[in-house]
Formats: C-alpha cells, structure tokens, sequence
C-alpha cells in the first residue's frame, strides 16, 4: 500500500489519464477492511497497466522469478511445496533451499549422541574432523593414485594385528584388511573358513556341499546373514535363564566333520559378556585330537576386541590361542571411529585361501585385496589411524577404564531404585543391561517409550530363544558418555519410575475409567466388577506381548 | 632437573612451534600401536602431512568417483557422519530419504511402477556391493527353479563381456558361479550380443550387459541382446533374464540419450545397478541396485527389520555404515532435479568433445572412444614405437595430471589405450590445459631418446660402427620385448579391470 501511495505522490497523478481513476483520498483508506483494501489496490494496479503508466505487475512478477534471493528463505516456494519423494523433479532448486530442505526434515530423526542402543561411535575430535572431511573425496580403492592412503591401512592393519597378538615378528606385516564393517569382515572370514574347508574336503576326495558353523544362539544377524547367502548352515547353541552366551561345551558337542568353523563373541550385544574362548579351544584341541579334524575357531570381537586388550590384558581370547585363525573388530565402535570402518585379521597367510585375493599392482608393487565392496571413501580408514597415533595404548586404556566407570556409576544408580535386575556382568563390553523386577503393572517397553520424551533412546529387547520371556533395557556406555549425562540419565530414570508408579498406564487408566463408570450405575453388582478390573490388567500384557512379538525379530538386528 | 622435566612433558606441543615439537622429530609408529597418546594438533599435523603426498583427488583423470560437491551438502554430510545409516529405529527420516532415492532412480530407469507405487532397490556401498546383491539374487531364483524342476543346480554360470569390471569376476569367484566371458576384437571393444547369446544354456543365471564399458565408455546394444535373447527363451523354453550393469552409464544416458532402450523398458531387464559415487554425483560410498519387481528379488534373501512398528526390508552385505552419502544422494537428485542433471551431462560431453578435438589436433593419437557413451576420451599413440602410453602418463604425472594407461583385455591386447574421464569438475580450462600439457609431454619425449636405447647407445659407442648398428637394431628389439614383459605383467594382476 505504502509503495502504490509512493507512486502516487510522486507526481504520476499529475498525468492526465490517472484522473480517470476513482482515487480515493489517503485518509479514506483507512476506513476500508482489509479485503476491500487490496481490491481497491488490485484494481488501481490493473488501471495503470492498461493505462500503459507502469510496463507490468511489478509486484506479481517479484514472486516467482529469480527474486527469491530476496526472500526469507522460509516464504520461498520451494518450502510451499510438497518434496519430492517418488519421482526425480524437472528444475533444479537454489542449493541453499535443498540444504534447508533436507536439514529441517532431518531434525526429526534421533540425535546421535543421545543414542544409547548403539555401540557405534558418534563423537570425535575436530582435528579429526578437519582429516575426514579433506579426504571424503578420496577413493580408498584407488591403491596407485593414494599410495599414503594404502599405507596408513596396512599400519592399521599391523597394530591390531599386534594388539591382538599374532604371531609376527617385528617388522613383518601382518594379513588383514579394512572393512566397512564388520559385517563384511564377518563375510569374509567366513568365506575364507568355507573355501579352506573345502579345499580338504576336496583332497581327501569327500563330499564338500553341506557345510555348516556352529554358534551361540546371541550371535548379530550377519551370522544369519553368511549363512544364507553363502549357502552355510547355521546351528545354533541354545542359551537358558542366566546364561547369556554360548556355553562351550554344548557348542563342541554340535561340531562335526562338515563344521568349517566354531564362532566365538567376545562381547554379546545383548549383555556384553565375553563367552570363554580359552575354554572353547581346549575342549576343540580335545576334539580335533579324537577325532583328526581340524576345526578352527573365529573370535567375533566387534565389540570387545578394544576392550580386552586394554582392560583385561591376561585374558586369553586371541592369537595367543592356537586354534584362533581369524578375528574381526569394529572399528566404528571402541575403535572410536565413525560408522564404516572395521577390520578382519587373520593368524598367518595361509589361513587366508590364495585363490580369494585378488591382486592389484600399483606403480610396481603389489597389493592383495580381499573385500565385498569397491570404491568407497578413505575418510574412516585415515580417522582410524589418527585414533591409534593419537590416543596410543595409553589413551585407549584411559577411554575404556572410563567407560567401565560411568558403567559402573550408571549401574549403581539403577540398582538404587530397587526395581530392576542387572542383567549385563561387572566384567565385559560396558553396557548396563537391566529388565525390571515387577513388570506386572507396566514393562521395559514402557519405560523405553518414556524415556523417549526426555529425549534418551534407551532400546528394550527380549531375549533370543530359550530366554525369550525376559525383556531388557540396554544403555551402552560410549566414550562420549559422560559422568554428567549418567547421573542425569539416572534422575531420568527416577522420574519415569515414579511416574509409572503414580499414573498406571495410559491404556489401563481409560479402562479403568470405564470400569468406574461401569462401577457407579451397576451398584453393587461385583461380579462384573471384578470381571472388567481383570480384563483392564490385561490389556497392557497384552499390548506387551504384541510388542514384544514385534521386537522379536529386531534383538538381532542391534549394532 | 626443571628442564629435561619440561622437554618431556606433555604439554611442550602448546609451547613449542609445531615442527620442533617432539612428535615431529620422532619417527612414528607403523606396526605397533605407540605406548603414549600425543596431542591431537601433532596427530592432525603429522597425518595431514604425510596425506599431502597422496595424488589430488580433483586431478585424478583415472576416475568416475566424484571429488567434488556443493559446499552446502558438504554440510549436510558432516553433519550427519556420524548418525550409522542401520538404525532405522532411530533415525526414520534417513531411512525415508533412502526409499525416495530408491523411487526417483527407479522412476528414472522407466520400472513399471504406478504414480505413489514404492519400487524395490536398495542403497549400497558401492556398484561391487550392488552387483554382488543383483547376482546372488539371480543365482537364488535360478537354483529356486531348478529345484521345482528337480534338475541339478550345482553349476551356475554367468555371461558377460570380457571388459567387465572386476567386481563379477569376484562376484564368481565368491559365490561359486562360473564366469562365462565373450571375447573382444580389436575393432569391436564391448560384448556382442550375438555372441553373448550363443553363449547362455541351460545354467546360464543371467546375461550382464554393461551401459558405459570402463576401457572406452560404449554403451553395449542392450536392445538387441534383449531381441536376441526372447527369441531363444522362445525356442529352448529357458527363462534367462539380463542384467545392466549401469554403474557409470545409468545417470548419463536417461538424461543425454533419452531414445535409447536399454532400461525396464526392455522386459527381459530384471535389475540394474547404478554408482551413485560416479555420474550420481556424489562422493565415494554410494551405489543402488533397483529390481523390476518384488517378484526378481526372492523373498528368502530379505532380512526384515521392523522400526517402530513398520516393516523395514533390508538386503545388503553390509550393515553399520555412515548415512552421509545417502543423505548427499538425496540432495543432488532434488537440487538439481531433471534439467541440472541434464545440464552437468551436456556440460560433460562439450569438453569431451574440446579434449578430443585438441588431442586429434596433435596428430599423434588415434581416438578409441566412441563419442556416444560415457563422456570420456580413451587415446592410443599412433606411433609406439619409440615412446609408449605408460611414457606419456609418467610425463603427465609431473605436471600434476593423474592419466593412467590401460592395456585392453584378451584377444585386444596389444591395444594399451590413455584414459581421461570428464568428471562433472572437470572444466573447459583444464581441458585446454590438459592439451597444452599433452603436447609438452610430446615434445619433450621427441628430444630424447627412448631410456633404453640411449643406454645401449652409449655403449655402442666405444665399439664398432657396424656393431652399433646391431646394437641399435637389438634395442629397439628390447624395448619391445620389455612392453611385452609389462604387458603381460599388468595383464597377469588385472589392472584394467581394477578401474573406477
């Protein structure tokens, strides 16, 4: 309005044809609504283009043109319309209204750091940083054009090796290979145990097509995974009620001649434990001596392979065992790296079947690889090495001694409001699994539920098989955990308990509320009383139960 | 002892200048992990410094995989790096964002699929991961049927060209299928159809066509190996289906040839993969394999994953990983949409064609590349006889240029090609400096002597003249003796099959 009485006063009117229009006096605009106003407007606009005073609708034009630099980035209309999700659009958009697109719709996922399902590192230094973000678009594959890049792999790839004690000498380099994660360190072992497996098999001139790995019924999907797309059988050892792991004894008794290996975990997902891996090779010594197989053992450390060495330097679980032929760890979780990285050692060249590696040769030089994937960046690898370089054995140990101490606060607390079970072991990953003593009145899902609102994503699982009727909670102590956010989380904690003590449940009160109601006009009558009270408990099993059944599937799925 | 106390404590770094700090005096560790942490500013300088030798990413020719994005998705993609891409449960929206790519791509390569229908794909790591996916999926339907029919199912095999990429042969190698390969030409560098189909039985799981070969950027006739192929599906009974291996052809031809069939429009495509990390535009780490329908993907490779009450089907060999690349993927596709995409391509193929014309000025290559395909120049010597391709990169490396020569495949051996990719950031100024850099590299190796002869030479020329004639011959001799020896020995480890 103001810009139309600019041109106005400044002597437009003054020109003949503008006196044709029905111009209002400025003091009478005042008076007219709002609606009539930009009529008013619109028609003295439209007046004076076809009175040729102004060349066009300056004002319609501004909207759609290119003038949208101009505007708040929140009235331009790319965040009027509905994003694209099924087909490809026809323009291209200004990159910083993709950037604001993408990033607000993205505020609507979990924050990372805040998510304690997870083993998977969310934190790291800005140096870091600064390293990852300069060599994002370094592709790790090209071996000839970043030779450096290569070699601070192999580095990796030797001080793991040594960390977990392999036999090498001092300067030999070890076998091993970066991963994205040990999923595919997983496979590849795996695949490596199959083809020596049947390479026998093949000399000996028996029948080589049934294959199969022995495990704990708690191993992560990738297990699962191998074995179906690898054509493996999958047996599993069956855990019971306070005991989580896979028992070495039953797992010796399930192998056979067609076993291509026994896969020990050191650090459950689901409580952190390390299963006995020195046990397990004795007793398969025992075995192969009876029976002249040869049955090798591979240890899953993809979370414990950096705890063990640091915190419990005497446990044997590694090299230092003899029938250990490979190990893979993760080095996006206590590596404290970023997600994609992990890695896969094997004890010497020969446990590592030739005919699997492919060779490149890069200015001259040869370099083996062994992976499922093929180009992908180089950030996560250089990451790594700068943990090792940086942190040393020292500052590693220093991490994870404070871990098992946060896990240690976070565990006291829990335990001081009396309603819940530790489940997780003092020794192990450190996590603090717990399910609760009463889940008559409400569940672990529950409480998972309200926690959400406070902002903490604290996962509740039920158990694999044999074990399946109890649910716990699962906080995983990350580096990034700290004493501070444990004793917040525990005061959480509190505040969710007695809230559920105080309000039962939503789904009960409604019921409840009915069954008042119900109360009121039946006077007296307690049968139905009684009756309704019954059902309204068991709504909420039932709602459980439901959950749980979806869960189901899900436990192994953690990461 | 104050001062051998402050020399060996911890924070000499804060006081010292950076390079006469202990840790830089030092030499670092390689094959153990050292006893004591070091400040992070000398760990950030020391690897920051060693990576500086490392090639520049931005002048790597050698390359599909994209070294350069919009500084707005740079932030996207720090932002999210560390959010693990498999936590569905906990990170909805990123999970969203990959079935949307899934759509866009799917929608792209013209799959049968109605209007708000989601179409069946998933985001890998990569084209390896993607056609590892594609192939295991065959491999299951195939033995799936020959078990129905109780018929043996014990010896898969695939047919492809001999210029596929590496990641088949592993794909065979991995999962026990036998690798079937049409041979090339001197003249014919991309698998022939007619051949490929007198190739497949009975075992075959499925005939991989590459759009894009990596040697020389053509595109195969996906249309007529399709024709060829229903007609003997028709004839033996057989159900053989195709797969494109699209990994650096699929974001260029739908935009710069959209006549071209070679996508579900061809009923016999059952799935085709994709490189995100190439013409997607995005950096290295991402690639997308896209069914025709739910029926191609057999139901037993499928693990399910529910997230907060809905089902999440997930098919992939890897599982943790960043979600940054997928987030990057989501942000090219609906920055640029359709037009910009179109534009980059466009751009790409004029300095192509700018290269190509320079280079064929010099009137020393011959042009391999076709100019439809994939916008890259593939340049051979005219005259190898005194300085050979693997010369000419070497020159070119000290100017800065990353251009690596290739020897071709079986039966085109003897064909050692230069290779440059056009890369969206590859600029007309480079590709006129690059020219200008060409034709030093030139005119420098025409003042020397090829290495080996001047040492012969110099031999030679303490005996006798008619010795040095011999000598002279027998040095042209071992120099072509020696490229036979280097042939054979990239050959032997498969470099031009390790390309990108």
């Amino acid at each position: 309005m103001v810009f139309i009485i600019i041109i106005y006063r400044q002597g437009k009117a003054k020109q003949s044809n503008l006196h044709s229009f029905p111009l209002l006096p400025s003091f009478f605009l005042t008076f007219l609504s709002k609606r009539s106003l930009f009529l008013y407007i619109y028609i003295f606009l439209n007046f004076l283009v076809k009175n040729k005073l102004i060349k066009e609708m300056v004002i319609t034009t501004t909207i759609p043109d290119s003038g949208e630099q101009l505007q708040p980035t929140f009235a331009s209309r790319y965040v009027r319309t509905a994003v694209p999700k099924y087909k490809m659009p026809a323009d291209p958009i200004p990159k910083e209204a993709a950037y604001q697109i993408i990033n607000d719709e993205l505020m609507l996922d979990g924050t990372p750091r805040l998510n304690l399902a997870s083993f998977v590192t969310t934190w790291m230094e800005p140096e870091c940083e600064k390293l990852m973000m300069a060599a994002i678009n370094k592709n790790y594959v090209d071996m000839d054009e970043y030779p450096v890049t290569t070699e601070l792999q192999n580095r990796c790839v030797n001080m793991i090796a040594r960390l977990f004690n392999a036999p090498v000498g001092e300067t030999d380099t070890a076998v091993g290979v970066g991963t994205v994660g040990s999923s595919e360190a997983i496979m590849l072992a795996g695949l490596a145990f199959k083809r020596k497996w049947q390479t026998k098999r093949k000399l000996e001139g028996k029948p080589y097509d049934k294959p199969n790995i022995v495990t704990g019924a708690n191993v992560q999907v990738c297990w699962e995974k191998f074995a179906r797309y690898f054509e493996v059988d999958l047996k599993e050892v069956k855990l019971s009620e306070g005991y989580y792991v896979m028992d070495p004894v039953k797992a010796v008794e399930m192998v056979d001649e067609n076993t291509i290996c026994v896969a020990a975990i050191l650090g459950s997902t689901l409580t952190g434990e390390f299963e006995n891996v020195k046990l397990l090779n004795e007793l398969l010594t025992k075995k192969n001596k009876e029976t002249g197989w040869d049955t090798p053992i591979h240890v899953d450390a993809a979370s414990g392979g950096f705890i063990a060495p640091f915190i419990y330097p005497n446990l044997e679980w590694d090299f230092r065992l003899p029938l250990v032929k490979s190990i893979n760890v993760s080095g996006h979780k206590y590596g404290l790296v970023y997600p994609g990285v992990g890695w896969v050692i094997w004890r010497t060249k020969e446990d590592l079947p030739e005919d699997l590696i492919f060779h490149i040769n890069y200015l001259g030089s040869d370099q083996p690889t062994f992976t499922l994937n093929f180009s992908k960046g180089s950030s996560q690898i250089i990451a790594q090495y700068y943990q090792f370089v940086r942190l040393g054995f020292e500052g590693y140990k220093n991490v994870m001694e404070n871990c098992l101490e946060n896990a240690r606060v976070l565990k006291e607390g829990i335990e001081k409001t009396g309603l819940f079970n530790i489940v997780s072991k003092e020794d192990g990953v450190p996590l603090v699994a717990f399910s609760l003593k009463d889940s008559s009145k409400y569940d672990v899902f529950e409480i998972s539920g309200s926690l959400r609102r406070f902002g903490w994503i604290v996962p509740a699982y039920t158990m694999p098989p044999n074990a399946e009727h109890i649910a716990v909670l699962r906080v995983v102590i990350r580096e990034d955990f700290s004493r501070a956010l444990a004793e917040r989380l525990i005061s959480d904690i509190e505040k969710v308990m007695k809230e559920m003590e105080t309000h039962p449940i939503r789904v009960s009160t409604k019921t409840a509320h009915v069954t008042a109601t119900v109360d009121e006009t039946q006077d007296g009558d307690d049968g139905g009383k009684k009756h309704i009270k019954k059902s309204a408990r068991e709504t909420p099993e039932e709602i459980a139960t439901y959950w749980r059944k979806l869960v189901a599937g899900k436990r192994t799925g953690i990461c | 002892m104050v001062i051998s106390k402050a020399t060996s404590n911890s924070d000499d770094f804060t006081i010292h200048s950076t390079f006469a700090s202990r840790y830089v005096r030092a030499s670092f560790p390689r094959f153990k992990m050292p006893e004591n942490s070091i400040p992070k500013e000398a760990a950030f300088q020391i690897i920051n410094d060693e990576l500086m030798l490392d090639g520049n990413p931005r002048l790597n020719l050698a390359s599909f995989v994209t070294t350069w994005m919009e500084p707005e998705c740079d932030k996207l993609i720090m932002a999210s790096i560390n959010k693990n891409y498999v936590d569905m449960d906990e990170y909805p929206v990123t999970t969203e964002l990959q079935n949307r790519c899934v759509n866009m791509i799917a929608h792209l390569f013209n799959a049968p699929l109605g209007e708000a229908e989601a179409a069946v794909g998933v985001g890998t790591v990569g084209s390896s991961e993607a056609i590892m996916l594609a192939g295991l999926a065959f491999k299951r339907k195939w033995q799936n049927k020959r078990k129905a029919e109780g018929k043996p199912y014990d010896k898969p095999n695939i047919v492809t060209g001999a210029n596929v990429q590496v990641c088949w042969e592993k794909f065979a190698r991995y999962f026990e299928v036998e690798l079937k390969e049409v041979k090339l030409r001197e003249d014919y560098l991309v698998m022939d159809p007619v051949k490929a189909v007198e190739m497949v039985d009975e075992n075959t799981i499925c005939v991989a066509a590459i759009l894009g070969s990596t040697l020389n950027g053509e595109f195969e006739d996906v249309k007529l190996l399709n024709d060829l192929l229903v007609e003997k599906n028709k004839q033996t009974g057989w159900d053989t289906p195709i797969h494109v291996d699209a990994a650096s052809g699929g974001f260029i031809a739908p935009f710069l040839y959209p006549e071209l069939e070679w996508d579900f429009r061809l009923p016999l495509v059952k799935s085709i993969n994709v490189s995100g990390h190439k013409y997607g535009l995005v950096y290295a780490g991402i690639g997308w394999v896209i069914w025709r329908s739910k029926d191609d993907l057999p139901e037993e490779l499928i693990f399910h994953i529910n997230y907060l009450g809905t089902d999440q089907p997930t098919f992939t060999l890897n599982f943790s990983k960043g979600s940054s690349q997928v987030i990057a993927q989501y942000y090219q596709l609906i920055r640029l949409g359709f037009e910009g995409y179109k534009n980059v391509m466009e751009n790409c193929r004029e300095n192509m064609l700018v290269l190509k014309a320079g280079l064929e000025q010099t009137g020393r290559f011959n042009i391999v590349s076709k100019d439809n395909g994939v916008p890259l120049v593939a340049f051979s010597l005219k005259n190898n006889s005194c300085h050979d391709e693997f010369e000419v990169s070497d020159y070119l490396r000290r100017f800065g240029w990353i251009v690596p020569a290739y020897t071709m495949p079986p039966d085109a051996q003897n064909v050692t090609v230069l290779r440059v990719v056009i890369r969206e950031d590859f600029s007309r100024t480079l590709a006129e400096r690059l020219v200008i850099d060409i034709q030093k590299v030139l005119h420098e190796l025409d003042t020397l002597p090829s290495k080996i002869t001047a040492k012969i030479a110099l031999n030679g020329e303490n005996a006798d003249k008619n010795v040095t004639v011999v000598t002279k011959k027998s040095a042209i001799e071992t120099q072509r003796e020696i490229t036979t020896v280097w042939r054979k020995f990239v050959m032997e480890k498969k470099k031009m099959n390790g390309v990108c």
